[in-house]
């Protein structure tokens, strides 16, 4: 028996001396196998589909040359339900819509029908109200982050991400009394204040949750396996990312500035200092740093709205809209009667139309409330920032290996609630 | 009452009759455009150097509860560099077939805004590359589930819901874009190879 040595390439890749990753080329030497297409079906009950999404794929050997996503698996017909519920029976609804932050679709509905009814929030409420959406905002980056990780077979990055999540659902849970279907806001107000010495653990989790940031950074950021996932992979320019309508961290990603929070300024976001971080590349490596550094600024938000987070009610002063206190309501005949009619009527909004829009993890959420003067909206129409995001999943993995559309497919960071509504 | 929006004098002075009329509502300027002229309107908001209204924010329908009123297509613009929002709006009368021009060609994002537009409320769009179903199935038979007319619980029984799911050919949730591989030809249903040749597609 003989032996012989077989000599081989690994693809592993490696960086150039301008820090971009080098890339094996694909090799196209077999046309015989390549001739042929096949057609792979992924999901909708998958892992790496994040949720219940479905992608037909057509491959030419390992290069993806098609890519078909099938969507609606998670459809409730929400927008159909809030035609026949009043604005605050809605807001259970908004919870379910996208999951990983309900509290920021809560905050959207409410401003939304507050804008309609022209009612305007208090000081208190405002800061609460930006406090929700910042822990929503990390909230959600951590699933990512973590799921992220485990398409790309870091398994440590989930197990981090996922404690902390842990420690904000608790907050969550303390404040609201439900961890991931919080339904916190009513129009016109929240539906509880936070507890006591709830402000003071909150800034403590915020002090040092960075080093845990730092730690993730260490862990990703330089790793070989990680960059050669992840770098110039899912390219999108910034004139297709428009044209597209993407928004959030995937628009920022390809280098276009929009931030609601910054360009449609709303529950006091311009008097908060902080930036808005923009990637130049837009592939998925870009995506990853400016969820990071987004979760770090929102950190800087806490911070700053705890600092300013002034005594006083959580509620409008207007009886109409906001149900009197249950003592009150058991003993004074007006509250009783207010009490009465908003559980069985509803809070009447004028005729008109709202649109009102909040910077979501995964982009502009945006709420549009069409009103015949009744105490249930004509239409409910939620922009989904994730279904606009997933739509241009196909030109942004056609042409990529197959591996490579799972990642790609992460860092879109889909919420399949709020895709399918 | 603050200042009027910058973009209701231009558009009125560009097109005319064609600007049916124009409302604030909460603070929104909204632009009702006669049906004929939305896409060279939308096209115009889009390119010219003065309104630059480069991204489309959101594309949806509207349906009051008075069956008299026209159904609505409502576009949301917003200009990244004016940071200006515009809510461009046409109406479709019940007596004619619902049907506008589609934008697909001024913003890629309309492709799947219209699909889930047709797919709810029935509205056609002229020159849509792709108009199919997005959220409900292929061979959803129950009609538009966004319309007034549609029962919250769906046209048919519980038990005609589940016998259909039951019966159903799983090949046939793939689109008519897959089925042009011809290993799925075998499997089409009746109902997809009639909508393939009204495309002119041969099957």
């Amino acid at each position: 028996m003989t032996t012989r040595t077989v000599t081989y390439d690994l693809a592993t890749p490696s960086l150039d001396a301008t820090g971009r990753v080098v890339r094996a080329p694909l090799s196209a030497a077999d046309n015989q196998l390549s001739a042929e297409h096949m057609l792979v079906n992924i999901g909708p009950q998958h892992p790496a589909t994040h949720g219940v999404l479905r992608l037909v794929v057509e491959l030419e050997g390992e290069v993806v040359v098609r890519v078909i996503p099938h969507i609606g698996y998670l459809h409730s017909g929400f927008e159909k339900l809030g035609e026949y519920r009043t604005y605050n029976q809605i807001i259970p609804l908004t919870d379910r819509n996208d999951y990983l932050a309900a509290p920021s679709n809560n905050v959207a509905l409410a401003q939304a029908a507050e804008k309609l009814m022209g009612i305007e929030i208090t000081e208190r409420c405002r800061v609460l109200r930006v406090i929700a959406c910042e822990i929503a905002r990390i909230i959600s980056h951590l699933v990512w982050a973590g799921t992220t990780g485990i398409d790309m077979g870091a398994f440590t990055v989930f197990l981090w991400m996922f404690q902390e999540r842990e420690k904000l659902y608790n907050f969550l849970e303390a404040w609201t009394g439900a961890r991931l279907t919080t339904s916190l806001t009513r129009v016109g107000g929240l539906m509880a204040d936070v507890p006591d010495g709830w402000t003071a653990d909150l800034r403590r989790w915020c002090e040092r949750f960075p080093a845990v940031l730092d730690e993730v950074e260490t862990m990703l950021s330089k790793n070989g396996i990680w960059l050669g996932r992840n770098v110039d992979v899912g390219v999108i320019s910034a004139a297709d990312a428009i044209s597209f309508s993407l928004s959030g961290p995937m628009l920022r990603a390809s280098g276009v500035p929009f931030d609601v929070r910054k360009d449609r300024p709303y529950l006091g976001y311009e008097t908060y200092d902080f930036e808005v971080p923009v990637g130049e590349h837009g592939d998925c490596y870009d995506r990853y740093l400016v969820r990071m550094e987004e979760m770090r600024q929102s950190v800087r938000i806490l911070l700053q709205a705890l600092d300013r987070l002034p005594e006083g009610p959580i509620n409008v002063a207007d009886p109409r809209v906001i149900l009197p206190p249950k003592t009150r309501g058991m003993s004074d005949m007006e509250s009783m009667i207010y009490h009465f009619k908003q559980v069985m009527e509803g809070v009447a909004a004028p005729v008109g139309e709202a649109y009102s829009a909040v910077e979501g993890p995964r982009g502009e959420l945006g709420y549009y409330f069409v009103s015949d003067g009744t105490a249930k909206p004509v239409r409910w129409r939620i922009r989904p920032p994730a279904f606009l995001n997933l739509a241009a999943l196909p030109r942004m993995s056609e042409g990529h290996l197959l591996s490579d559309l799972i990642a790609i497919n992460a860092s879109v960071d889909i919420v399949m609630g709020e895709v399918d509504r | 009452m603050s200042a009027p929006h910058p973009s209701v004098g231009t558009l009125r002075a560009r097109f005319g009759a064609a600007v049916l009329r124009t409302a604030v509502s909460c603070g929104d300027t909204f632009v009702v455009v006669a049906r004929g002229q939305v896409h060279e309107v939308l096209a115009w908001l889009k390119g010219d150097p003065g309104e630059r209204y480069d991204y489309l924010v959101d594309l949806t329908a509207v349906e009051y509860r008075d069956r008299e009123r026209p159904i609505e297509i409502v576009w949301q613009l917003w200009s990244l560099g004016r940071r200006e929002l515009l809510r461009v709006k046409t109406e479709l009368p019940r007596d004619e077939p619902l049907e506008v021009d589609s934008s697909c060609d001024l913003w890629q994002a309309a492709n799947w805004l219209e699909r889930e537009v047709w797919d709810m409320f029935g509205v056609r769009f002229r020159g849509h590359p792709d108009l199919r179903r997005i959220l409900m199935w292929e061979n959803y038979a129950e009609g538009f589930p966004l319309r007034k007319d549609f029962p919250l619980r769906g046209r048919y029984s519980r038990s005609e819901q589940v016998r259909q799911a039951l019966s159903g050919n799983l090949e046939a949730h793939y689109s008519m874009e897959e089925l042009s591989l011809q290993e799925a030809e075998p499997y089409l249903p009746e109902k997809v190879r009639e909508d393939l040749r009204d495309q002119g597609l041969e099957v």
